[in-house]
């Protein structure tokens, strides 16, 4: 059976097709989770796709966190389900608390919507385990609130615990230390502003996003079991 | 009792600022100078009715600290008064 995917869809997501999209291009089962129901219907795995969740209003993430979705969504982290942030899905995470850190304006104030490269630090998360250490990903990122930011202490519990997932090549937006994706300390909580999902096919310029959704279904997959 | 109450946001100190440190570096070449540590934040104005001030301030803070800030970069500052009667 291929792994259960809920891609949950706020008001203003707009990636949540493309997310159902590379799910069933690489093999897995996908299906859309409403952001006011409180059941994930038992998928293995979710993703939080990008857009604007509410408008992005107050903060990106700050409304998204309160939808009865989100109750089930830490839940189902908390038992050590997979759960990956894509762009405004990770600003939303770290609004949750599921993930330390927050995501600022982009240093200069410009909108990105760009190719970037970025190398993989661990393959101990649910979005890297498919793939290699060291490897350099093509994978476009498109956001202007993208900026990765934490205190001190926290960038050093990052760095000792290992959980900078991947990191720009070339730092795009200003991130503190090139930070594009983290983990939570289970690992099976990532979030990262760059979208894997539109790089799955090689019409779209890139395929290189297609081993870190394939971690994901397989975490799904072993979750599942 | 109706209060009066104004919430301002910031980013913390040590975060940086990406609006501020771009507003400031814009500064120097509209002929503005001698201007230094721009931060942005944001201004929030609104009534709440409680049964006194310190009710209404702890109601604010709760909001500040759940929802109208992000703890981890922003701080904010409460100023709650009695609504003037009409």
């Amino acid at each position: 059976m291929p792994a259960r995917i809920g891609v949950v869809l706020f008001p203003g997501s707009n990636c949540e097709h493309d997310a159902v999209e590379a799910v069933r291009t690489l093999g897995g089962d996908a299906e859309v989770l409403w952001h006011g129901d409180d059941s994930l219907k038992g998928v293995d795995g979710v993703i939080v796709p990008g857009g604007f969740a509410h408008g992005d209003y107050l903060r990106p993430g700050a409304i998204a966190r309160f939808s009865p979705v989100m109750q089930a969504v830490q839940a189902f982290a908390a038992d050590g389900g997979p759960v990956v942030g894509i762009c405004n899905g990770f600003q939303v995470l770290t609004e949750a608390g599921m993930l330390p850190g927050a995501l600022q304006k982009n240093a200069g104030l410009k909108f990105l919507c760009r190719m970037a490269t970025l190398r993989v630090e661990t393959t101990d998360s649910v979005l890297t385990s498919a793939t290699d250490e060291g490897a350099e990903l093509r994978v476009p990122v498109n956001h202007f609130e993208g900026n990765y930011t934490c205190d001190d202490e926290t960038l050093a519990m990052l760095r000792a615990e290992d959980r900078v997932v991947v990191r720009y090549v070339e730092n795009v937006n200003g991130s503190v230390d090139g930070i594009a994706g983290v983990c939570n300390e289970g690992r099976n909580v990532v979030g990262l502003m760059p979208h894997p999902e539109r790089a799955c096919d090689d019409l779209l310029g890139s395929s290189d996003g297609a081993p870190l959704l394939r971690s994901l279904l397989e975490s799904a997959a072993k979750a599942a079991v | 009792m109706r209060f009066d109450v104004q919430v301002e946001t910031r980013p913390r100190a040590g975060i940086a600022d990406p609006e501020g440190s771009t507003i400031e570096r814009s500064l120097p070449a509209l002929g503005f100078e001698g201007i230094q540590d721009v931060r942005v934040g944001k201004s929030f104005r609104f009534h709440v009715e409680a049964d006194d001030e310190a009710a209404a301030h702890a109601l604010v803070e709760d909001v500040c600290a759940r929802f109208l800030t992000n703890p981890v970069i922003e701080d904010s500052s409460i100023t709650v008064t009695e609504a003037s009667t009409v």
